[in-house]
């Protein structure tokens, strides 16, 4: 994957829909997947795109969507585990990217949909809509696979690769500001035992 | 293959130091993942777990993390614990709140206890007056270990309740037991 990493910056990016891209991900998980909602629109759009049993939301502890991913992979090392987290809340965790190289976690992916606002709370904007660059700190922590999804397209490509190859991959989409058209499920009990009988823990 | 087995309190004999009572009854509890952020208290479990090849040690940047890590791995069938000194356990109130209690996620952490019995951080002390209220307003299931005869009994039962009823708790290493004879 490595000889063919592009070097886009952040601003060339295509402006994508987040609810489109979580689709087209989902419509790609044929193996079982384990997928991570991070808080917010993150995660009512996973809710929104189908309720998979192997999906698992957050409804608080933001931040954390990579390193429960972390951890469901390191216990699961024979599936593909993925994070999908926003850029407000991978900004409060930037120290995981750094444990997830460490840990070499090869069944891991991030995808981390970047619109440069705290959506939820009003539209404030997040450091990445100033000067921050998240492929940029993804590969300086040390996750080589970092790439920007030049638009629709590329971005299925870097998922179809990301599913094949050893990992960890960090995708990175610009996305606009709409919001997530639903909500996802609101009690954790439920969340957790569903997504443990989904993932065969329970 | 190893042998783990209990002490008996009857048995007599010289009780083990505190870590090597901890790492067996992780061992026989079938944890497998330990979750840590340094702290000197803790270095003898954390180098005895370390030198142990069945159980899987991972040292991320914030305490936050490792809650984050052992939530997800024992969603997928790992049961795991963390290690923290009281300024570690001070950052926590959020995921415990918003990930581990309301999910019904049995974490259980060790907290190496200062700023008490003799810390001469005034910093410390301010924070160790946090501890107990925060697991107080968290509803979780603490205890404080302070002598060596009674590690095994209180770590062994914190655990198996913890996992049984799927509730997060603490165990709290007093000084009493950490300090007071390693000085």
């Amino acid at each position: 994957m490595n000889s063919t990493l592009q070097n886009m910056a952040r601003r060339d990016a295509k402006i994508m829909n987040r609810s489109d891209l979580t689709a087209r991900l989902v419509r790609k998980l044929e193996h079982g997947e384990a997928v991570i909602g991070g808080i917010g629109s993150t995660n009512h759009d996973l809710w929104v795109s189908g309720q998979r049993p192997e999906n698992f939301y957050m409804l608080g502890s933001m931040g954390l969507a990579v390193p429960i991913a972390l951890g469901v992979a390191v216990a699961q090392p024979e599936r593909k585990v993925i994070a999908l987290e926003g850029d407000g809340s991978l900004l409060m965790q930037l120290g995981s990217l750094g444990t997830v190289a460490a840990e070499e976690a090869s069944n891991l992916i991030i995808i981390v949909f970047d619109n440069g606002v705290y959506n939820i709370t009003g539209g404030q904007p997040t450091l990445t809509s100033q000067q921050v660059d998240l492929v940029a700190i993804a590969r300086g922590a040390g996750v080589s696979n970092s790439e920007w999804a030049k638009d629709e397209s590329h971005f299925e490509q870097l998922v179809e690769r990301a599913l094949k190859e050893d990992g960890p991959c960090f995708i990175a989409t610009r996305t606009d500001r709409k919001l997530a058209p639903g909500f996802s499920e609101f009690n954790p009990t439920k969340i957790r035992h569903n997504f443990m009988l989904g993932i065969g823990a329970a | 293959m190893e042998v783990v087995e209990e002490y008996g309190q009857a048995g007599g004999g010289e009780i083990p130091p505190w870590d090597e009572v901890v790492w067996r009854i992780l061992k026989r509890n079938e944890i497998r993942l330990i979750t840590y952020v340094p702290d000197k208290v803790l270095a003898p479990l954390i180098n005895r777990v370390e030198a142990d090849d069945s159980f899987r040690v991972i040292c991320p940047a914030r305490e936050e993390e490792a809650v984050g890590i052992v939530c997800g791995a024992y969603m997928a069938g790992m049961r795991g614990v963390l290690l923290t000194q009281t300024s570690g356990f001070a950052t926590l109130p959020n995921v415990l709140a918003s990930l581990a209690v309301p999910y019904e996620i049995p974490i259980v952490m060790f907290i190496s206890e200062r700023g008490t019995l003799g810390d001469r951080q005034l910093v410390q002390t301010k924070v160790w007056k946090t501890m107990r209220p925060a697991l107080d307003a968290l509803g979780m299931d603490y205890h404080t270990v302070t002598r060596a005869d009674e590690v095994e009994f209180v770590v062994e039962q914190t655990i198996k309740q913890a996992m049984a009823t799927r509730a997060p708790a603490a165990i709290i290493l007093s000084p009493l037991l950490t300090k007071k004879n390693s000085d």
